[in-house]
């Protein structure tokens, strides 16, 4: 989902042709600047007014060896006239900086799509290092696509020429020389950028010339070329021109899922009137929380780079025992080394914010690239029977809605709340319509300060089942807690069994009973043959998948489950008015198992694990195949 | 807190729980929380402003039986949780209670950056040599040889020296006591009056799995012979001045020399600097039986702490800046869209 502004209804999603959209990915070595060309090319296009959805992919080594085939990183970005939910199938163009980006990445290159390749680095150590017995350029190899292949290194050596940077730095402005023939191709502007490039170098004004140099010189290399119209290859290179997409009026930027979690846990905790503990550990592709938040102090945010990632979540529910929001984050082995305090923040009943940024598992798994297989862990992954509710964020912008929700639940119901997201949301950038920070409600946080007049019982209950919140410093409550079994009402230490009864299900109903909205049908019909079920990231290309169904005429319905645990009220009936139920996950049917395991429904899996997004297509597929 | 109303002065008995104390009879743990409670009145503390924190162990137990603010964490991680609690109310005066096994073993990540980074905190490391609450396994404390359950032919493992440890993660206050040794709360007063990590070892003896295991030196027998009790400014003698530690020059170490009719300056004696590094080093290291233990407060040398720094360099951060949300939700490279939406 790329926003929540725009007006796409069901009904014209069946009826309308096609979206116009482009997808360009930017493939280089992991030392090219892929993910910082990506990036300002996303700028560029949303400033153009288009919608947009990437997907950065890059390797786990920071600095691959040069050249190599495993050293690739890759940059796409799906963008156009309407609404785009998805980092797109198949790319249209496909930018390749040396030859190991063109053979990991050509294969996915729609037929007929178009390659542009830097051929000053296909001479024979690259083409080895890429393990190219023969040069595709030249083999006719590549003729199911249209290519332009020119020298973008001796190019760009000319063009920065005049700022006497030496060879290795010249050749460093090579991105800015193809983004800048990328804008021209798309007719993005160069203002954005080059104002990115002033600041970025500011304090070396020489780098910042020969970036835009460089910049310009892509963008006027274009030009001429389309003019003269020769030389280029067996294509020709040439402009396209992609609408702004229709966007309800407002302020809009881009955002990342790490950006918007943040922003999110910082509005979360204003409303609950709070400062905020963030106590984290450094861990792949969770870290970018950290980073945001480290830099927000003025918004009493406390953040702190513990020793590991249990004193990370141990320091978060020592701060929120102290009255601060406690929050802590991390990726999936980090989130397994929380568990144990986990269970702790369940047994003193503390508000706690976990966010896991998932990543493909299990053990180091595969730390950059995206997968949404900790959904067990998050909901089982405890010793005890240890509740604890659930959230998952779709989008990037969604994140920032998840977070605040995330809050709400930890501080009106004493209890952690884990959030799902994963390095695809973490990572990916769209357009946000900048929300209205007064359209969301206020949870103010009500300490308790006296003792009341039936007692003090620092496991008493509201009508919530929630316990007080009391700060050490108050005086007349001191109390103390801990992860021993305690008594109902008193929280003194109780192995009674009618007491450990009575305590496991106060445990379990207040968690059953936290308030989340009735689940809505994101397109389609309340009741039909088919629900497609999802949860997480998978939203995009779901949501494309049922519309290419609904235009086929197929009876088929999308629903995406944002409150894993607990399920919201209607999701029973909902489930079981659908003749049939697929559960597109990328993981091998964790939400498919817990949807049965439920509400006994027959939701069959589709299951994809290879540490990419699904496609459209895979999807329709499996639609067409439950409806045929 | 901040009444300005005179507070009557506490007594011990205001700092017992009605909650049953559950140690085993005998148990040096006893000694340890009447010393802390009849600490707490003389040092001022105030029991709505006091946060025991502990680990798991039979020490842990600890904060159950003080009335005060307390949290009986999980396994190790108690350096952990007090962190994030002085870091969240530095107002709050925090103790951490751990022992061999919570602090060295499973914890000893903790206690090394916590005390690394100076939080403003004491710990006392209750030190039984011995697994209790699991029924005796050997712990990083015991001695080569210990026979336990899961060691029936004996440790073969180097013992860690909890005092040892604290001053090379960088301890700026580093003591020693006995269970049931009239001078602990004097220590524990130190330990609460030095700002950062205070950092005390209790020998404590495990009546049940690890009887007299301190015996050589806390037996009365053996207590004067054997106990050195340092204190700043006075000269390192122990049995009855009969004996003191003097430098070893050629080896830049200690030796123990006999002072004859309490002439200690004739034959070398130091004297104590508790904020002396290097001498701190060496009396922590010493090895027992061809010297004394060293008793007291053997370093205490204060630093910046940790909270001190974290909230000046938030405020730092923050000065001149008003937070504004929408503001900052606003941020980065935007645009306006200003029509209408058009059905596409």
């Amino acid at each position: 989902m790329a926003t929540a502004a725009h007006t796409i209804t069901p009904q014209e999603a069946s009826a309308n042709p096609p979206a116009e959209s482009i997808v360009v990915r930017f493939a280089g070595d992991s030392g090219d600047g892929m993910q910082l060309t990506g990036g300002q090319f996303t700028l560029s296009t949303a400033l153009a007014g288009n919608d947009l959805a990437t997907f950065p992919d890059f390797p786990a080594e920071i600095r691959a060896p040069q050249g190599t085939l495993f050293g690739v990183s890759a940059f796409q970005i799906n963008f156009g006239s309407t609404a785009i939910e998805t980092a797109g199938d198949a790319p249209d163009v496909l930018v390749a900086m040396n030859p190991a980006a063109l053979k990991t990445n050509v294969g996915d290159l729609k037929p007929g799509g178009l390659i542009i390749v830097d051929s000053g680095e296909f001479g024979d150590r690259n083409l080895a290092k890429a393990k190219y017995a023969v040069n595709p350029l030249t083999d006719g190899s590549l003729a199911k696509w249209q290519m332009l292949a020119f020298d973008i290194s001796q190019l760009t050596l000319e063009s920065v020429k005049p700022f006497g940077l030496g060879n290795k730095e010249a050749l460093r402005c090579k991105n800015m020389w193809t983004l800048g023939l990328a804008l021209w191709m798309f007719d993005r502007g160069r203002e954005p950028i080059i104002a990115w490039l002033k600041a970025k170098f500011a304090k070396n004004p020489t780098l910042a010339e020969a970036n835009i140099a460089a910049l310009n010189a892509g963008h006027a290399y274009g030009e001429t070329a389309e003019l003269s119209g020769s030389g280029l290859g067996d294509a020709r290179l040439r402009q396209h021109h992609v609408a702004a997409a229709p966007a309800e009026p407002g302020l809009y930027r881009t955002v990342t899922g790490a950006e918007a979690i943040s922003l999110g846990l910082v509005a979360g905790a204003q409303l609950a009137d709070l400062p905020m503990f963030f106590g984290g550990y450094p861990i792949t592709p969770a870290s970018a929380i950290l980073h945001h938040l480290s830099r927000l102090k003025e918004y009493r945010v406390t953040t702190f780079q513990a020793e590991d990632e249990i004193a990370a979540i141990a320091s978060a529910i020592g701060a929120s025992y102290a009255g601060q929001l406690g929050v802590t984050s991390s990726s999936g082995p980090g989130i397994a080394l929380k568990g144990e305090a986990m269970g702790l923040a369940i047994m003193t009943e503390l508000p706690l914010v976990i966010i896991n940024s998932q990543r493909g598992g299990p053990s180091t798994g595969l730390p950059t690239k995206t997968e949404q297989s900790d959904l067990y862990q998050a909901v089982y992954g405890r010793n005890g029977d240890a509740p604890m509710p659930v959230i998952a964020a779709c989008s990037p912008s969604d994140a920032f809605e998840v977070a605040i929700e995330a809050v709400r639940i930890a501080t009106q119901y004493m209890t952690p709340v884990m959030v799902l997201t994963d390095g695809y949301i973490a990572n990916a950038a769209e357009p946000w319509k900048v929300p209205s920070i007064d359209s969301f409600a206020p949870f103010p946080v009500e300490f308790m300060d006296a003792a009341p007049e039936s007692g003090f019982l620092p496991y008493g209950r509201d009508e919530k089942l929630s316990r007080p919140w009391v700060k050490p410093g108050t005086p007349g409550l001191l109390h103390r807690i801990g992860g021993i079994e305690k008594q109902l009402g008193t929280g003194n230490i109780e192995y009674g069994a009618a007491n450990h009864q009575a305590m496991t299900n106060m445990r379990r109903d207040k968690v059953a009973n936290v308030a989340v909205p009735d689940q809505v049908v994101a397109m389609g019909e309340s009741s039909g043959r088919l629900a497609v079920v999802g949860w997480g990231s998978t939203f995009g290309p779901i949501h494309q998948a049922v519309r290419r169904g609904r235009r086929k005429g197929l009876d088929v319905s999308h629903i995406h489950i944002r409150h894993i645990w607990p399920m919201p009220k209607n999701m029973e009936a909902l489930l079981k008015s659908y003749d049939k139920i697929l559960v597109p996950e990328m993981n091998t049917g964790q939400l498919k198992t817990v949807l049965r395991d439920q509400f006994l429904v027959d939701a069959k899996p589709l299951n994809k694990v290879s540490g990419q997004p699904f496609r459209i297509f895979e999807i329709e597929q499996a639609i067409e195949e439950m409806l045929a | 807190m901040n009444d300005m109303t005179p507070i009557a002065k506490t007594t011990p008995k205001d700092w017992e729980t009605d909650q049953e104390v559950r140690w085993c009879p005998g148990c040096g743990d006893y000694a340890i929380l009447k010393a802390v409670q009849r600490t707490m009145p003389e040092i001022g503390a105030r029991p709505e402003n006091t946060v025991f924190v502990s680990g798991i162990g039979c020490s842990s137990r600890f904060p159950y039986y003080m009335e005060t603010y307390g949290f009986h964490t999980i396994h190790g991680r108690a350096p952990a949780v007090a962190t994030g609690v002085k870091l969240a109310n530095p107002e709050l005066d925090v103790w951490i209670i751990t022992g061999d096994g919570d602090a060295l073993s499973i914890g000893g990540n903790h206690t090394m950056h916590l005390i690394r980074r100076n939080l403003d905190c004491q710990v006392l490391l209750f030190n039984n040599e011995i697994y209790g609450l699991t029924k005796g396994q050997y712990s990083p404390t015991s001695r080569e040889g210990t026979r336990s359950p899961s060691t029936p032919f004996g440790s073969v493992d180097h013992p860690a020296k909890p005092c040892a440890f604290a001053l090379g993660a960088g301890g700026r206050f580093i003591a020693r006591a006995i269970d049931v040794n009239k001078n602990l709360p004097a220590v524990l007063k130190a330990a609460y009056a030095h700002k950062g990590t205070g950092f005390v070892e209790i020998f404590q003896n495990c009546i049940v799995y690890n009887d007299e295991v301190f015996g050589a030196f806390t037996e009365k027998t053996n207590a004067a012979t054997n106990q050195l009790w340092v204190e700043h400014g006075k000269p390192l003698l122990f049995a009855n001045g009969t004996k003191g530690l003097a430098m070893d020059l050629a080896r830049l170490t200690l030796k123990v020399v006999d002072v004859v009719d309490g002439d200690w300056e004739a034959v070398g004696v130091a004297v104590h600097d508790q904020t002396n590094r290097g001498l701190a080093h060496m009396l922590v290291e010493m090895p027992f039986g061809a010297f004394p233990m060293a008793l007291g407060v053997i370093y205490d040398d204060p630093a910046p702490t940790f909270e001190e720094a974290v909230i000046a360099q938030n405020t730092a951060a923050a000065q001149g800046k008003t937070p504004d949300l929408q503001k900052l939700l606003s941020q980065g490279q935007t645009w306006m869209v200003d029509k209408q939406p058009h059905e596409i």
